[in-house]
């Protein structure tokens, strides 16, 4: 019936707005009795194929689609903001469905890079106002007017001179037969309504009543629980196992072997598969696994960062980007330094352990699943299943956190591996020890920052960076430096340092890694504003004046000023705990300055933090202002309080008792600043995130004359 | 079989006295808004009250709630509307709101406790509580700002 809908449905495509990589299209309904059926369709009618971003129903009910995940930084909000400003809805009328894996209909879909909004405003904003003129000359045409006396509010058409007016269900039918205008008119920033307005996000009531539907909390009929015993060790093979205790479990039904393919490699595991999550887990307890560990018990943090150091002592590396001549220079200067900076492996840790439904059938797979790439995952699936890509399904429901974690393509996988087995449907629960102890990890990397000063200024600049690099992760060939290498590094220092390189040093690890908040940002911007910071001192100058001599493009200038205004930068005295540091990624620009000072009970503490974020065009800047405050969290976190170091091959953190968070009482204050300009939109919800640690280690160099050059450091012991 | 009374309702269960209350209340009976972070009470995602006072459902004992009142975040309110939800609600609160079922329950026994808690009972009360996306200073607001709305109810 439902495929029957589809091939009812009168598609338009506006492929002339868009590349043609992207095939936005909307489609209105001509068939009121079925589109009722389906509009604002519950998770189980989720079935049905949507291909759009706008649909309005006959009756009027205007259904808008976010084709991203929702893991806490506010597509859910912002996609349907954008779209109901040019289409002229109001946001309380509407109904918000996520989109299923489908490139063809939606470009990428995966919520990485902070990109859904920098990736898809433009479009949105046209194909949204396209649909919004089709409606008003359908109306026109209705009443015999012209359509410049025709305008559009609040859903409906309406003819000025008379006042009458027609709901955009009305009009639907007529609209949808209509070809579509080549050119439409859009809003000026000043003449917006919900665009650059601190409305309250649309999941924010579901999120308060236990309404919102995560992962974990996808139910099927006849759904059973899976636990998996993997190898501790990462990469091993099961040598035998013993399953008969596991079955003796009440509740468990059957235990098997299953492999999850971790990028170019497998890693076994047994699986017990009962009928609560409980009986699987205990049943899991009571496996006995014998492994095959493949060499990798000689696996240490400690040696990982000593053949780092080797390496940036030892090794040029290859070469990212260089420009004049920094080593003679180097050679020859009489002022100038040489130091190490580290950062740590680090875990996603989101809240929401990985989980996923699947269900395997012979003509179809479907899952759901808190998933933030469900178009590469809809490929993953249809490759290895050998099913054609239109029979694989991939639904996402809300995110409990992802971080980059949930764009990976190993536990889509291996339940789909274990539905199959059982042939029906399964959930599979991973633990918070399972996410913690498997990886994919932010991978630990070291970096060498020589500089040289002369005259006051930066003669040399030359940075090396050692660790592993997730850009090799299906081959270990390492003839190309990390395309990554200056992440984070604002680009306008490159017009103003004369002689300036950046170099990869290739460093071999099997451990898996992958992505996490800011990517390379996250530990390159410790590094190099480190440095930066470093440079002021030898240099004798204040960190802000001596940036400001090589950021000499307007928006940097304006994001200075703002930064020392907002901060009272100028009036500080010496030695009160000011830090400082600016990043860049994502083609967002975040400076920030915290405060630190020493409390009456001996330790530092962090008095406050402001933030300055230049991000271009933007939706919200109430969500924006949550993303920087929960990016200086995650970034106080990876700084001062966890990390992930491996022992004998083993990870040695299991839970929250020894992988440590911050918590309320670790939360300092936090101000957000948004730079006004209309720039093309840069990414929100991470750049926040890589500036927060350098200017925190010299807000505690400028309190103590200390410099870290170590994350994570205890800030109870500084 | 053991019965639990869960938002007021009473349910008769056949499961494994041992099994945490957590997957009773989720898998059982099908209440998915208190959630599963950490299984050592350690996060408090899975926060919920046993006769008036916050627990960590993931290591109590079904065995133990036997005859007991539960309520959940599904059984706080009717209609969304304790001084907290509208609070959260007006501040913005959650980002990917897994945690905040659980936050919201903690913080529910604090005011009870403490109707004007100062920002040091809040760090004290709330530190059981991890979220990942940081949102403590919001939190915190929304805390004093259902305090100050609970206090001004009071008075009309």
């Amino acid at each position: 019936m439902e495929t029957n809908t589809i091939s009812r449905r009168n598609f338009i495509r506006a492929s002339s707005l868009v590349g043609t990589a992207l095939c936005l299209g909307f489609y209105f309904p001509v068939n009121a009795k079925k589109e009722i059926l389906v509009a604002g369709v519950s998770d189980d009618q989720a079935a049905f194929e949507f291909n759009a971003w706008i649909r309005i129903d006959t009756n009027g009910k205007v259904t808008l689609t976010d084709h991203r995940a929702e893991m806490g930084q506010g597509s859910y909000q912002s996609v349907p903001q954008i779209i109901a400003e040019e289409l002229e809805v109001d946001l309380k009328d509407i109904h918000v469905i996520f989109a299923q894996g489908s490139p063809t209909k939606y470009g990428s879909q995966i919520t990485g890079g902070s990109s859904t909004i920098r990736g898809a405003y433009k479009n949105l904003l046209r194909l949204s106002a396209t649909a919004r003129e089709m409606l008003i000359i359908a109306g026109a045409a209705k009443w015999n007017v012209s359509v410049s006396e025709c305008y559009a509010e609040s859903g409906h058409v309406i003819h000025r001179p008379t006042g009458k007016k027609l709901n955009y269900g009305d009009l639907v039918t007529a609209a949808s037969k209509l070809p579509a205008p080549k050119e439409v008119k859009l809003k000026k920033v000043s003449e917006y309504k919900l665009i650059r307005k601190p409305l309250q996000r649309l999941d924010t009531p579901m999120k308060t009543n236990g309404e919102a539907i995560f992962g974990l909390d996808k139910k099927l009929p006849g759904m059973l629980y899976a636990a998996v015993e993997r190898n501790p060790r990462l990469r091993g093979k099961v040598k035998s196992f013993d399953g008969s205790a596991a079955l003796k479990v009440p509740g468990v039904k059957q235990v098997f072997k299953v492999q999850m393919i971790v990028f170019n490699t497998t890693r076994d595991g047994v699986v017990v598969i009962a009928d609560s999550t409980w009986a699987a887990m205990q049943g899991r307890k009571a496996l006995r696994v014998e492994w095959d560990d493949s060499g990798f018990e000689h696996v240490n943090t400690s040696d990982i960062y000593k053949a780092h150091e080797e390496l940036l002592k030892t090794k040029e590396g290859l070469s990212f980007k260089k420009q004049g001549e920094p080593d003679p220079v180097l050679a020859q200067a009489s002022k100038k330094i040489d130091v190490i900076y580290q950062t740590p492996y680090q875990s996603h840790g989101a809240m929401e352990p990985l989980n996923c439904v699947a269900h395997y059938q012979s003509d179809k797979i479907e899952i759901w699943g808190p998933i933030q790439a469900p178009d590469w995952v809809q490929g993953d699936i249809s490759d290895k299943f050998k099913m054609p890509k239109e029979k694989v399904v991939v639904n996402m429901t809300f995110l409990g956190g992802g971080f980059g974690r949930k764009a990976f393509l190993d536990y889509t996988q291996e339940a789909v591996a274990i539905s199959k087995q059982i042939g029906g449907p399964v959930q599979v629960v991973w633990t918070r020890e399972d996410d913690l102890t498997q990886g994919p990890y932010r991978a630990g990397i070291s970096y060498r920052g020589q500089g040289s000063i002369e005259n006051g200024e930066i003669s040399a600049l030359k940075f090396k960076m050692a660790g592993q690099n997730i850009d090799h992760w299906n081959n270990n060939k390492r003839d190309k430096a990390n395309g990554s290498t200056t992440e984070g590094f604002l680009k306008s220092y490159f017009d103003n340092i004369k002689n300036i390189s950046f170099a990869d040093v290739p460093y071999e690890m099997p451990l898996p890694n992958m992505w996490w908040r800011s990517v390379y940002a996250s530990t390159n911007g410790f590094a190099y504003e480190s440095f930066i910071n470093e440079m002021a001192v030898l240099a004798g100058q204040d960190q802000l004046d001596f940036r400001r001599k090589y950021l000499k493009d307007e928006r940097c200038q304006a994001l200075i000023d703002k930064m020392e205004q907002v901060s009272g930068w100028k009036s500080r005295k010496k030695n009160q705990g000011f830090g400082v540091a600016i990043t860049e990624c994502f083609e967002t620009t975040v400076g920030q300055i915290v405060k630190v000072s020493r409390h009456t009970n001996g330790k530092v503490k962090i008095d406050q933090v402001w933030a300055v974020m230049d991000c271009g065009w933007y939706v919200n800047p109430d969500i924006i202002k949550a993303q920087v405050e929960g990016s200086v969290v995650m970034g106080l976190g990876a700084a001062t309080i966890h990390e992930i170091t491996f022992k004998n091959g083993l990870v040695e953190q299991k839970n929250f008792y020894d992988y440590l968070m911050p918590r309320m009482s670790d939360m300092p204050p936090v101000e957000v600043h948004i730079m006004e300009n209309t720039a093309d939109a840069g990414g929100v919800g991470e750049p926040g995130l890589p500036p927060f640690a350098p200017a925190l280690t010299d807000a505690i160099f400028d309190l103590t004359g200390k410099r870290i050059r170590k994350l994570p450091f205890n800030l109870n012991n500084v | 079989m053991i019965t639990i009374t869960v938002n007021s309702q009473r349910h008769d269960i056949d499961v494994d006295p041992n099994m945490p209350l957590l997957w009773a209340i989720r898998d059982i009976l099908g209440l998915t808004g208190t959630k599963f972070g950490c299984g050592a009470a350690q996060c408090g995602a899975c926060t919920v009250h046993l006769n008036g006072e916050a627990v960590r459902s993931c290591v109590t004992k079904t065995g133990r709630a036997a005859g007991q009142n539960i309520v959940t975040i599904e059984g706080l309110s009717s209609g969304n509307n304790h001084p907290l939800q509208l609070a959260w609600n007006e501040m913005n609160v959650p980002q990917c709101g897994y945690c905040q079922s659980g936050q919201i329950m903690s913080a529910v026994v604090l005011l009870r406790e403490n109707p004007n808690p100062t920002d040091q009972d809040i760090d004290d009360a709330m530190s059981g509580n991890i979220c990942r996306c940081g949102t403590y200073q919001r939190i915190r607001a929304a805390i004093h700002k259902a305090a100050a709305m609970q206090a001004e109810g009071a008075k009309s």
